[in-house]
């Protein structure tokens, strides 16, 4: 078995839907001959022609608005937006498009589209290239909103991704492109399911629930408090709409406290959703308050090295809540 | 190549049809009858003249709230219409979600559109592409009206038909107000057809009340798409005989005379005129014709209203494709 890091598996799940579905192209800005700012396309224009991977004008509106009048065509149009914080011109037509098209025509026009983006912070990408923005599309009804944290899953659902008939924004954790690597299987059809969170760490005290990054930092968190007799159990959310209700309330049913762990800011954020789905299904399961980490409620992550570290939620700051949770 | 007698006569009767239903919503509003209805009288001729070029079946519509004649021609009834403005069961674009007006048509290549303006203009690239793609020779007609233009995603979607010289015609409904603003106020050109200069793609401005011009200049745009040689802009320009919309009062913002002058200037009794003049009309087919579409109008009325709302529940889906509920 191959150990790849999390941007090989993107790489290849692209590379195995272009090959297993002729309908399967990519746009975006710079995904071409140069193969993705990032890397993600890399080698793929020269298997598979300017034709299915093509290099976009420079307007992040059209890459997504082209991809859905391709889809209602039906083709499987894969879209890159270069940087998560670039996606916002674009929004209108995720938003208004690409969300409402099956329910505004009474499943008559549908849009199975991919909209991938680089996500996150602690990269020393500033203000606008480092912003979570997945909580204004998981508002959404219509979009699917998936964020791998493994090698394994970015490869498996994306791919899944690709074969869904709706669409689907997959942010991918930019920082833990290549820090973050895993063990994938060669030569096997690895499809994931999306909506599905999955339990990656079992423990008793309490449940920290995260995604991306923040994933693997709870993992780190978890591991250090263990040594203190603290046993938390991390679940990766995965697909945040539609959200796996189950495997969050099992498992609030089984530490009856709840750590939310995201870096996008805290108000509004994706943890207020998982916080009231906890607070109304799971209210007598509760030992504590349902906390959250997140980001704080500045407009954005700043450059500079320290300023930066102030923004970012990381293994330490998520022990230390942990750990006050754990002694409620 | 001019239109046969045949397609002259279906272009006046879709003219005719359009009209009067369109009349007949105004009236129903009057009546209290249906909360709104957004016009499309004095854009008849363009629309017609416009899609009797295209094939219908072949080539793809992606249209925008004006297009009643276009839709018409595209297989779109009266009775389809009133169950939209109504909000019935059995309405076929969207099983009376969308508010009335708001096309879609998968049997005949019709995309579904939503309100916010020029947000279809970069589906009808992307489509455009995938024919392109696939090697296809079918060609995309999407429509707009001048105010859109403004939007960045109408400019957007132009750029990139004509980078990919994609079989795509981009025409312009040019009425000459966006709701109240005057177009001296959304552009500086004299024609919005001047707006793909800079984009690299031919822009022609044609006279929209003149249904046989405008086939014409739409023949020529449809052969250069086929041939692979790339998109074209086309301004039809018309008038908005009505206000905006049935919520809208134009008296604020326009002069009676310039209304009373448009209606002198009607393409509806102009065409009728070509074809008496061509003899493939007399005034007794016209006198026909005029009551076999108030009847066929008057059935529609009737049919809808006594149509039944849509369950409740068909407001729950399909939010996925998963939820799609067929038959």
């Amino acid at each position: 078995m191959a150990e790849i890091t999390l941007i090989e598996g993107v790489r290849q799940a692209m590379d195995e839907e272009l090959a297993h579905d002729e309908r399967v192209f990519i746009v975006g800005e710079d995904v071409g001959p140069r193969g993705g700012v990032f890397r993600a396309t890399l080698g793929l224009f020269d298997k598979y022609g300017a034709e299915r991977v093509i290099d976009s004008p420079l307007a992040e509106l059209s890459i997504v608005g082209v991809g859905i009048g391709a889809a209602l065509y039906g083709m499987r149009p894969i879209c890159e937006i270069q940087f998560a914080d670039f996606i916002y011109p674009a929004f209108n037509q995720i938003v208004s498009e690409a969300a409402k098209m099956c329910y505004r025509s009474n499943g008559e026009w549908t849009v199975p589209l991919v909209i991938r983006a680089p996500y996150g912070g602690g990269i020393g990408g500033g203000l606008y290239h480092s912003q979570s923005v997945e909580a204004f599309f998981a508002h959404v009804p219509g979009l699917k909103v998936v964020i791998p944290s493994t090698p394994y899953d970015a490869k498996g659902l994306l791919k899944s991704a690709v074969r869904d008939p709706n669409p689907v924004l997959f942010f991918e954790p930019k920082k833990g492109y290549r820090l973050i690597k895993g063990e994938v299987p060669e030569g096997e059809e690895i499809l994931v399911p999306l909506g599905q969170a999955k339990v990656t760490r079992e423990g008793h005290d309490l449940s920290i629930f995260a995604y991306g990054m923040m994933h693997h930092y709870a993992l780190q968190a978890a591991e250090a408090l263990a040594g203190e007799g603290i046993e938390a159990e991390v679940v990766d959310i995965r697909t945040l709409l539609p959200l796996d209700k189950k495997t969050v309330l099992e498992s609030v049913r089984k530490t009856g406290k709840v750590l939310i762990v995201h870096e996008d800011n805290l108000t509004g954020g994706y943890g207020a959703e998982l916080a009231a789905v906890i607070a109304d299904q799971g209210f007598t399961d509760l030992d504590a308050p349902v906390k959250r980490l997140a980001g704080p409620d500045v407009p954005a992550m700043p450059y500079s090295h320290p300023l930066q570290d102030w923004f970012m939620p990381d293994p330490v700051k998520i022990a230390d809540a942990a750990r006050e949770l754990a002694a409620y | 190549m001019a239109p046969d007698k045949e397609t002259l006569r279906a272009m006046y009767w879709t003219m005719l049809l359009a009209r009067r239903t369109d009349e007949r919503a105004w009236i129903l509003h009057r009546q209290g009858k249906i909360a709104f209805h957004i016009s499309g009288i004095g854009q008849e001729a363009a629309q017609v003249g416009a899609a009797y070029a295209l094939e219908v079946g072949k080539d793809w519509l992606v249209p925008y709230y004006r297009d009643l004649a276009l839709m018409f021609a595209f297989g779109y009834t009266p009775l389809d219409f009133m169950l939209g403005l109504m909000g019935k069961a059995g309405e076929p674009t969207s099983g009376a979600r969308q508010m009335p007006s708001h096309w879609s048509l998968r049997s005949a290549n019709v995309v579904s559109h939503s309100s916010p303006v020029a947000t279809q203009a970069p589906h009808a690239s992307g489509i455009g592409l995938g024919i392109k793609l696939r090697g296809e020779d079918a060609v995309v007609l999407t429509s707009i009206g001048e105010g859109s233009t403004s939007q960045g995603e109408w400019y957007e979607a132009v750029n990139w038909a004509a980078v990919h010289k994609l079989p795509v015609i981009f025409m312009i409904e040019n009425n000459i107000y966006a709701i109240s603003v005057h177009e001296h106020l959304q552009m500086a050109v004299e024609s919005a057809a001047r707006k793909a200069d800079g984009l690299g793609l031919p822009g022609v401005s044609v006279d929209g009340l003149d249904a046989l011009a405008v086939y014409e200049e739409m023949g020529k745009a449809v052969a250069r798409a086929r041939a692979g040689e790339g998109p074209t802009v086309i301004e039809v320009r018309v008038n908005r005989m009505t206000p905006h919309s049935s919520d809208d009062d134009d008296r604020s913002y326009r002069p009676r005379e310039e209304v009373e002058q448009m209606k002198l200037d009607d393409p509806l009794p102009a065409f009728e005129a070509v074809l008496k003049e061509k003899k493939i009309l007399t005034e007794k087919d016209v006198t026909a014709l005029d009551e076999k579409a108030r009847a066929e109008v008057e059935v529609a009325v009737e049919t809808a209203e006594a149509a039944p709302y849509p369950p409740v529940e068909d407001a729950s889906y399909p939010v996925y494709v998963e939820d799609v509920r067929h038959g």
